[in-house]
């Protein structure tokens, strides 16, 4: 079970979890392979891994090794 | 409400349909807001973007995904280059425009724009394909050097963030909009709907207000006031004002004066 860290909140996830799964499991939607949502609405989010953009795309190929440390950001109110 | 009776505005490949640019920041209240930007007629509004949290499943993307307003990300909180354009990168990719905001802050009391950082920024973000819409001093000479840099817009400020002082520097804004190539689009220090007006008369394509609404007493009434605002400025730029004089100019004939006073020089 890789133990990896969610915008500051270290997260224990089951073998051989992907992006796409740690997304799922922080906005609380069901995502398909893509990265959009089951539901068909828009997710508006986005992920950085390492410091990097993670296009949605690629979510489902990448496993997390133990330690990465994922951003998950959305829009807030603001400007 | 009334259509829109100022013209479209082009923003690089973005095509603004209300010159007034709302914010969302500065209420907690979510149906506040709404009945405010739905008042302002805008069709484009900022957002900032942050760490997801639970709380920000009723978030104010959905809300303005219901109202057909597009978003308008800014990169508020970012202090370096790196910062900025990372920022800039996960609002694309999240919210699926171009459009940014960029604002690079120098420090948190003033919140006033670092401007080494935001040219460096807006080259940047510029070369990546975006379309930069930067926040700025109220300055010529850096109006221009960021216009070479990339920006699609340049939005200076009236006067610090929140501070509801209106257009401290008229002059400096006259001089920024009447040698820049590209809109200018008057950002932050608007307390009142006058100064959304005097903007405009100076020269501004659009303006951008946040706090003035969101923190008004009534908000939905301050948003109908600016949007009236910015339309009597538009139509009031069209016009052509009248040069300043120093002495009086009768609009009344003189001639035909009944009992005139005898002529004492």
């Amino acid at each position: 079970m890789p133990t990896v860290t969610i915008n500051d909140d270290v997260v224990a996830l089951p073998e051989a979890a992907t992006v796409l799964d740690a997304v799922s499991r922080t906005t609380g939607r069901e995502l398909q392979p893509d990265g959009t949502p089951a539901d068909g609405r828009r997710l508006g989010v986005a992920v950085a891994l390492a410091g990097e953009v993670l296009p949605r795309s690629r979510w489902s190929a990448i496993q997390l090794d133990e330690g990465a440390e994922l951003e998950i950001v959305t829009a807030v109110q603001g400007g | 409400m009334t259509a829109s009776q100022t013209p479209p505005l082009q923003i690089g490949d973005y095509t603004l349909d209300s010159r007034l640019i709302m914010g969302t920041g500065g209420t907690t209240d979510l149906a506040a807001l709404e009945k405010a930007l739905v008042a302002s007629g805008t069709t484009l509004t900022t957002v900032a973007m942050r760490r997801f949290s639970p709380e920000t499943k009723t978030s104010v993307f959905s809300l303005l995904e219901r109202l057909g307003i597009d978003v308008l990300p800014n990169t508020a909180g970012c202090y370096t280059v790196k910062d900025t354009v990372l920022t800039a990168e996960l609002a694309r990719e999240a919210l699926e425009t171009s459009l940014i905001k960029v604002e690079v802050i120098a420090d948190e009391h003033t919140l006033l724009p670092d401007v080494v950082e935001t040219l460096e920024a807006t080259e940047q973000l510029a070369d990546k394909g975006f379309t930069p819409l930067v926040y700025t001093i109220d300055d010529p000479a850096s109006a221009l050097r960021l216009e070479s840099a990339g920006a699609a817009a340049v939005m200076p400020l009236g006067s610090p963030i929140g501070t509801g002082l209106g257009i401290l520097n008229p002059h400096n804004l006259e001089l920024i909009t009447s040698r820049a190539s590209v809109p200018v689009i008057l950002d932050a220090g608007i307390g009142a709907a006058s100064e959304a007006a005097q903007a405009i008369e100076l020269g501004c394509s659009a303006v951008l207000v946040a706090s003035a609404v969101t923190r008004a007493q009534q908000p939905e009434k301050m948003a109908h006031a600016v949007r009236l605002a910015v339309e009597a400025g538009h139509l009031s730029a069209q016009a052509g004002r009248i040069p300043k004089r120093e002495h009086a100019l009768a609009s009344s004939p003189m001639e035909g004066i009944i009992n005139p006073v005898e002529d004492l020089t």
